[in-house]
Order: C-alpha cells, then sequence, then structure tokens
C-alpha cells in the first residue's frame, strides 16, 4: 500500500494524543490549575493535528460532514463519532479539573473509555480489510492499543508503565510481523486470482494500462519491501526496545524521559511508514506481484 | 446508507466469455466514452499528451499467459470492472453512505455528492475494481451502464451496458444473473462460469466463462536445434570469438 504521509502522521500523532488522553482521564497524573492545562493542551493538540492531517488525503473535504452518517457498518466512520465524543466528553474533564481543581464523577473513567475505543476504530480500519491479509489478524487492533497506551504513558510522565508497555509493544511487533509474513505468503497466485490454475501456471502478459494509474499507485506499492528486515530492526529497536530498556533500567529523571519519548516517537513513524509500504493487497496477483 | 439489502430482487451482471475475449480493448474505450459523458463526473485524463499520462477507467483488459508444463502456452485476455458483489465490502466500510447497492436491481453504485474520497472502499475491493478521478477527488467504478439499461430515449437494442454493445466478438453478455432461467444464468450453468476469488466472500454477481480445452495438438514447445553453429556460421562464430 502507498504509505501517504497524511495518514502516517494521522495514526501516529492521533494514537499517542487519545493514548495521554485514557491517561488523564484515570488521573494519572494526579495534576489540576495550569499543570493540567500543560497535559489537556497537548493531548488536544497531538490529537486534533492527527485528526486533522487525516483530512488531507481526502479527495472530496466538502462533503467531510456525511462522514459521520455511516456508524451502523463503516469503522471509518465510527472513528469519527468516536474521536469526536472523546474530544467533547474531555472538555468535561478537563475545565472542572484546570479551573475548579474538581472532579466531574465518573467522567473521567468514561473518557478513558472513549480514548480507547477511538484507538481500536482507527485500527479495525485497517484490521478489517480481508483484501490486505498481513493487517487483517488481531495482533493489528493490539499493536494500535500498545502503541498509544505505551506513548500515552510516557507523556503522561509515568516512567515504569511505559516501559512495560512499550516492552509489549515489541513481542507483540516481533509477533505481528511473523504472523503476518505467513499470512501474506499464503495470498495465493496470479492463477488463483484470475481462476485460470487450472490451465497451467499463469503470467501476466500486459496489463491494463500502459501508464500509471490509480489502483497501481495505491496499491501495487512495492518499495517498502525491499528493506524491510532492516526497517523493521530500526522500528523494533526505537519504537519499543530501547525507550523500554531506558525506562525501566535507568533512575527516572526529564532527560531518561525526554530521550525515550524522542526514540519511541521516531521508532514509531518509520513502523507505521512500514505498516503501510509493507502491505500487500491482493489485487496485486492481477498485476503479477 | 452503506449496510447491504437482505436481498436483491435481481442482480443484473455481466457474464464474460474468456473463450472469445479478442482482447481488443474495445470495451475499455466504450466504457470510457459513454461514462464520461454521461453519468457523474467524467473520467478524467490527466497530462494526456505530455510525457506522464494517466486516467481513470472503469473497466480495463488484462492479458495472462498460461503454460502447463510441456504445453504451448496459451494467452488469456481478461476484462476487469466492478463484478456488482452481492457481499460487497466497498459498500459496507463506506463512512458517508456514497456507496450503496441497490435492493431492486443490485447494481452497485456511487452517490458523488456524499463521496468524500476516502478511498477505503478501493482498498477494501479485491479486484481493482474502483479507481479514485484525480480531477474530481471522487470514487469512481462501473454503474453497469445504469443510464443506458433503463433509458427509454434509446432504442431497445442500445439499453444495455455499453461495452456489451461495443464488443465485436460477442464476449461480453448482461442480464439477470438471479433469475436461473435467464440467458445469461444459462450460459453460465452450461460453460461452467466462475466467480474471481471467491474465498474472499464477497460473492461476486458477474460470471467468467472459463476457456474451452483446447485442441492438443502435436507440436512440442521448440527445440534447440543445434547448440554449435555448423558449417560458415561455425567459421563466423570462432572467428567472432578470435577478434
Ligand atoms: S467488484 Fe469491488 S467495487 Fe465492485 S462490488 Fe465487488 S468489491 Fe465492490
Ligand atoms: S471514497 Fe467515497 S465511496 Fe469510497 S469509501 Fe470513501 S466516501 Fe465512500
Ligand atoms: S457496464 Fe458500463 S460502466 Fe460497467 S464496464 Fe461496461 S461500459 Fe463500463
Amino acid at each position: 500500500m502507498h504509505p501517504a504521509p497524511s495518514v502516517i502522521i494521522f495514526t501516529t500523532l492521533s494514537g499517542l494524543g487519545f493514548g495521554l488522553f485514557f491517561w488523564l482521564g484515570l488521573g494519572v497524573p494526579d495534576v489540576s490549575g495550569g499543570t493540567a492545562f500543560a497535559f489537556f493542551a497537548i493531548a488536544y493538540a497531538l490529537s486534533c493535528a492527527g485528526l486533522l492531517a487525516s483530512t488531507f488525503h481526502l479527495g472530496n473535504k466538502k462533503n467531510a460532514i456525511y462522514a459521520l452518517s455511516q456508524w451502523r457498518t463503516s469503522w471509518l466512520s465510527r472513528e469519527g463519532i468516536a474521536a469526536i465524543l472523546t474530544l467533547f466528553l474531555f472538555a468535561l474533564v478537563a475545565v472542572p479539573r484546570i479551573f475548579l481543581g474538581a472532579e466531574m464523577a465518573i467522567s473521567g473513567v468514561l473518557g478513558s473509555i472513549f480514548a480507547l475505543l477511538t484507538v481500536f476504530t482507527t485500527s479495525m480500519i485497517y484490521a478489517q480489510l480481508k483484501t490486505i491479509r498481513r493487517w487483517h489478524q488481531p495482533l493489528t487492533p493490539v499493536m494500535f492499543l500498545l502503541h498509544a497506551l505505551g506513548g500515552g504513558a510516557l507523556l503522561a510522565g509515568e516512567a515504569k508503565i511505559a516501559g512495560w508497555l512499550l516492552l509489549a509493544l515489541t513481542l507483540v511487533l516481533l509477533a505481528m510481523w511473523r504472523i503476518g509474513d505467513q499470512r501474506a505468503a499464503a495470498r495465493g497466485t496470479t492463477g488463483d486470482a484470475t481462476g485460470l490454475a487450472h490451465l497451467g501456471e499463469v503470467r501476466m502478459l500486459e496489463s491494463g494500462h500502459t501508464a500509471r494509474n490509480y489502483v497501481v499507485d495505491e496499491m501495487v506499492y512495492r518499495v517498502g519491501r525491499k528493506h524491510a528486515a532492516k526497517l523493521r530492526m530500526i522500528a523494533l529497536g526505537l519504537a519499543g526496545a530501547l525507550p523500554a530498556a531506558i525506562l525501566l533500567l535507568t533512575p527516572p529523571g526529564h532527560i531518561t524521559a525526554f530521550l525515550a519519548l524522542a526514540l519511541h516517537l521516531t521508532g514509531a513513524v518509520i513502523g507505521r511508514w512500514l505498516f503501510f509500504a509493507e502491505a500487500e493487497h491482493v489485487v496485486g496477483l492481477y498485476h503479477g506481484k | 446508507m452503506t449496510a447491504l439489502p437482505e436481498k436483491t430482487d435481481k442482480k443484473l451482471g455481466l457474464v464474460i466469455d474468456l473463450d472469445t475475449c479478442v482482447g481488443c480493448h474495445g470495451c475499455v474505450t466504450a466504457c470510457k466514452g459513454w461514462n464520461t459523458q454521461n453519468y457523474g463526473a467524467p473520467l478524467s485524463d490527466t497530462d494526456p499528451y505530455g510525457a506522464d499520462p494517466g486516467g481513470t477507467f472503469l473497466n480495463r483488459v488484462f492479458s495472462y499467459e498460461a503454460q502447463a508444463e510441456g504445453q504451448p502456452a496459451q494467452t488469456v485476455h481478461m476484462p476487469r470492472s466492478c463484478l456488482h458483489c452481492d457481499d460487497a465490502p466497498c459498500v459496507t466500510v463506506c463512512p458517508t453512505g456514497a456507496s450503496y447497492k441497490r435492493s431492486e436491481d443490485g447494481i452497485v453504485l456511487v452517490n458523488e455528492d456524499r463521496c468524500i474520497g476516502c478511498g477505503l472502499c478501493a482498498w477494501a475491493c479485491p479486484y481493482g475494481a474502483r479507481e479514485m478521478d484525480r480531477d474530481a477527488g471522487i470514487m469512481k467504478k462501473c454503474t453497469l451502464c445504469v443510464d443506458r439499461i433503463y433509458n427509454e430515449n434509446l432504442p431497445e437494442e442500445d439499453r444495455v451496458p455499453a461495452c456489451v454493445r461495443t464488443c465485436p466478438s460477442g464476449a461480453r453478455h448482461f442480464g439477470d444473473l438471479g433469475d436461473p432461467d435467464s440467458d445469461v444464468s444459462k450460459l453460465v450453468a452450461d460453460r461452467g462460469g466462475y466467480d474471481l476469488m471467491p474465498d474472499l466472500g464477497t460473492k461476486p454477481v458477474n460470471k467468467y466463462l472459463p476457456p474451452r480445452a483446447k485442441d492438443t495438438l502435436n507440436t512440442q514447445p521448440l527445440e534447440v536445434i543445434a547448440d554449435e553453429p555448423q558449417g560458415f556460421l561455425g567459421w563466423l562464430d570462432k572467428a567472432l570469438e578470435k577478434l
């Protein structure tokens, strides 16, 4: 799949923002007044920047309001609704906490639940697609959730919790790639896709176009597979293993937390780029790829 | 609404004969012509006379070569357009309700006044049947020529999809695949028509008729007659080698 920068930015930043919301809703860290303002501002900035970035790749933004209408079948629609509800719920949490030093009953925990739900709906946009076998596995939502929870804990200043979550993320990434490779390899051949396998070995002689087109640009993207193994190790180290080691093995402090965050973010972006660039769509089989 | 209808009264669709199709791309051109001048945004061409041309099509013809061990190869031309799937994943993923399947005849359409151009439906389609128009920013797909087949302003023989009407080899058939007594259903039953990638559970309405079995000729694939050139050519070969 074509790794559109807008989608990479969107999923990384908004995941981080909603992850931070999750912790803030639970009262972690337990802050009020100006400090609470700063934390909520970061969470709002990240999640809104992410959501805004996601609209950049829309071809026809003027119809955007309709995107909230199909929650009964569409994960993308559910995501939009969940995101807006979460942002709204956290206004109810943030305002009393910042200005009144008080807590609205239950709205914090409810907000946290919705924050996770938002990340889950994002992940299901990808995990639901049977056409991309690598994504169509239960570990895809787990990976998204761990990114949000781990990154969010890091931003919330919970070094030890973040360390354990990023360690879990490391293991999940490894498992997800392993299962993904198996699933992708079992995708079939051009003969299976065309239903011509009984005639012998099938190869593409001529494609249905002499020029670029949307389907090829969007879904038969193959650049990511060349350096996949190396990039995986880089993403794994930066997003998971290294920050986990720093957070779990060194005494907590601003410098180590900042270093862990910088590494994690870089790794998360590389990992997300790879998530798209590596993914093989079944339509590639019709193109002999 | 992007919920799929529980059942459709008819299942209008195409039956494409891979035995007869000669790969002339006539259907591609007819489809582009009709659908650029009629329903919805035109199918744009980007940089058509420049160095990097591209464009939107609702139907494309691919050519494949199939070869069994020790047999001569055979060419199969495979046109592909939307299969108007019964269980269309492109419809259910759509966040706006722009993509829908009609309960009266099963045609899958895009309401261009709702589409946001997110492209998710194209990701959900296994067959590459949806293309985003780069000019309009709207998802385009085969309409089964919905503006021809019911169009009483056209002479009756023209009330079929443009691609079917134009096909010079009669490889494309249009009809109701939900009615077991229709001509298309009988054709599918006779010839063993099949679904593309049935394991993905999309339940396509369009069917493909497999190429008929070929005569078995006694010709073998070409053998290498002489590895080493003889006579004059042999001398030339050696002389050139020495240079
Ligand atoms: S062929 Fe593709 S676009 Fe057409 S109905 Fe099936 S899934 Fe949707
Ligand atoms: S591109 Fe348009 S039709 Fe396709 S899923 Fe998005 S809004 Fe729906
Ligand atoms: S039915 Fe109409 S829109 Fe569909 S491929 Fe044929 S000509 Fe194109």
